[in-house]
């Protein structure tokens, strides 16, 4: 990767992480989650995905599903960057008179599937990859799931039958930022050794730094990893990456942020003063 | 033609349908060879099946998907909701042996409030066929339906030979303005010998098969409500949210009312054994059911 396109996708990444703080307030957001998820998206749709707006009705183009969907502030900010929606719609966030919301939805162009529910968009994905592989086709299909997600028996489910049926056009990128909403991940339901847990069920497993461009580049760039497997990338990530005050605390799952509050953590994440929050933090939605 | 042979068929004239399963390969088992690609075995695994039908209904193809009733439309209920009924996707939904149909099988595999809870869903339809002349004659049409449909898959043998199918629309046998018999599925049958036998004693009758609970034909529900004395409600379903709710639901929306006697299981499960032994234990024979129509005030009287 050259030292330029390093320096875009760490602009691009950047600005994804303001558009995401700017959704933390009049309602709020899942913000963690959104940051940690953050270098991962830009990079799929910048680096690895065939997919535009464009070339939406072409049946050879790749796929992408946020599975963990209510980190889609993510998702609508690498929109934005992307040119695929406008920046002014980003203030509709949860306005009735708009589609943007706490999850993500099919009513925003580029959004492949609807999640919220977790453990639904593994099998989705499933159905994608087989018919695209019963045509013939080379598409990748992409899905990103949080580890907290994988407590759901269905995304097991759905692994067993990915391998059944080698689909090895299926590429599962889990979020690994080691908290679900209000625990870590490892203090509640374990998932370690999760690499072993994927491989036992016949996938073919890489782990990488989430946040390093080159790191992922260099791994991603490696897809398909087996012929008729499963490809499995473990992205170690920070929740709240970017923003000191809110990384790694379980009490920063969803936010609802007041104005000033919105400004400090702008500051915050150029490296200037750290915020001071005193907003309640709501930790059931 | 067979049910395999009405999808076979279908999926020859065109490649969009598929057939999927999880692990349920009764009603098809001469067809994985037939149609290779055209075939998806996911195990048994409801939920992921029903995932990905979704996933394949957004590649432009539309899943036939099969299991039994209870598991999926119970175990895979989200799925079905969240994947099917939001995206609005035209996956059909077959489960086999409900009602009455799990015979020996226990409450575990009773598919007994399937109805409810599919048309419970936006964008989800529902077919209960009266038996297999029926079955096939709305399979084609149902399966071609631009939205999603939950089919009680019905084999049983028919006792009549139906009208031509249309979505929505009620079979009506007679025009007897004593009794109305609103019923579908299984109990057709016996609805069927109910009508004769209260024929027999001068008791004039009109058997509505409601083909489609939902969309449902509130027209054929209401000129009955208006012209009979008694709506008969029969159904091998909880008392709640099927045909009786139906009913129920038509009436008050159209501010009418009616002399009502339903046949249902009241908040419980009901005998598991053989069928015609499990139909008697639970009063759902044409004799039974007589019986207590002909004791009802609105025709004792």
């Amino acid at each position: 990767m050259t030292k330029e396109k390093l320096r875009e996708l760490q602009k691009t990444a950047l600005n994804v992480r303001e558009h995401i703080i700017r959704m933390s307030g009049n309602g709020g957001c899942f913000i963690g989650a959104s940051l940690s998820c953050a270098d991962l998206i830009v990079y799929l749709y910048k680096e690895f995905l065939n997919v535009s707006l464009q070339n939406l009705n072409d049946p050879n183009r790749d796929y992408f599903f946020l599975s963990k969907g209510h980190d889609v502030p993510a998702l609508y900010g690498t929109y934005v960057e992307l040119g695929w929606l406008e920046k002014d719609r980003l203030k509709n966030h949860l306005k009735t008179n708009d589609f943007i919301y706490w999850h993500p939805n099919r009513n925003i162009p580029g959004i492949e599937f609807h999640s919220g529910s977790l453990g639904h968009n593994l099998s989705v994905a499933c159905g994608v990859a087989l018919d695209c592989k019963l045509r013939n086709q080379k598409n990748k299909v992409v899905v990103v799931v949080g580890d907290g997600e994988l407590n759901e028996g269905s995304m097991w489910e759905a692994l067993l039958v990915a391998a059944a049926y080698k689909l090895d056009n299926l590429l599962v990128v889990v979020d690994r930022n080691q908290f679900q909403a209000n625990m870590q991940t490892e203090d509640l339901i374990p998932l370690k050794p999760l690499d072993k847990k994927f491989e036992a069920f016949n996938c073919k497993v890489e782990s990488v730094d989430g946040h390093n461009f080159e790191s992922l580049d260099k791994v991603f760039s490696k897809f398909p990893f087996e012929k008729e497997k499963v490809s499995v990338i473990i992205a170690e990530t920070t929740r709240g990456k970017g923003l000191p005050s809110i990384e790694k605390r379980a009490d920063r799952w969803f936010v609802n942020f007041k104005d000033e509050e919105i400004e400090q953590l702008l500051k915050e994440l150029h490296g200037e003063a750290k915020a001071h929050l005193t907003s309640e933090t709501i930790v059931a939605r | 033609m067979t049910y395999s042979e009405i999808v076979l068929d279908l999926i020859n004239s065109d490649d969009r349908y598929m057939i999927m399963t999880s692990e349920n390969r009764a009603a098809f088992r001469n067809l994985p060879p037939l149609i290779k690609n055209n075939f998806v075995d996911t195990g048994i695994t409801e939920q992921t099946m029903i995932g990905m039908a979704a996933g394949l209904a957004l590649r432009g193809r539309v899943p036939i998907v099969h299991a039994l009733a209870t598991f999926l439309t119970m175990r895979a209920f989200e799925f079905i909701r969240s994947d099917i009924g939001i995206a609005n996707l035209p996956v059909k939904i077959v489960g086999a042996v409900p009602g009455f149909l799990s015979d020996g099988n226990g409450p575990t595999h009773q598919a007994i409030e399937d109805v409810s809870i599919m048309r419970g869903i936006p964008n989800v339809n529902v077919f209960c066929p009266a038996d297999e002349d029926d079955m096939l004659k709305g399979l084609k049409k149902v399966i071609q339906y631009p939205s999603a449909f939950y089919i009680r898959y019905n084999m049983t043998k028919p006792v009549v030979d139906h009208s031509e199918f249309e979505v929505g629309k009620a079979e009506v046998f007679g025009e007897g303005k004593d009794v109305a018999i609103l019923v579908y599925g299984f109990l057709f049958n016996q609805a069927f010998q109910t009508k004769e036998i209260l024929e027999s004693k001068g008791i004039s009758v009109r058997l509505i098969n409601i083909r489609t609970p939902k969309p449902v034909d509130e027209e054929t529900i209401l000129k009955a409500a208006k012209e009979c004395k008694l709506i008969v409600t029969l159904e091998d379903h909880f008392i709640t949210g099927g045909l009786y709710s139906i009913l129920a639901e038509v009436l008050l929306k159209n501010k009418k009312t009616a002399n009502v006697l339903p046949f249902a299981f009241m908040n419980k499960w009901f005998k598991p054994g053989l069928l015609n032994d499990v139909l008697k234990y639970e009063g759902f024979t044409a004799e039974q059911i007589s019986k207590k129509i002909i004791q009802h005030s609105a025709i004792s009287n």
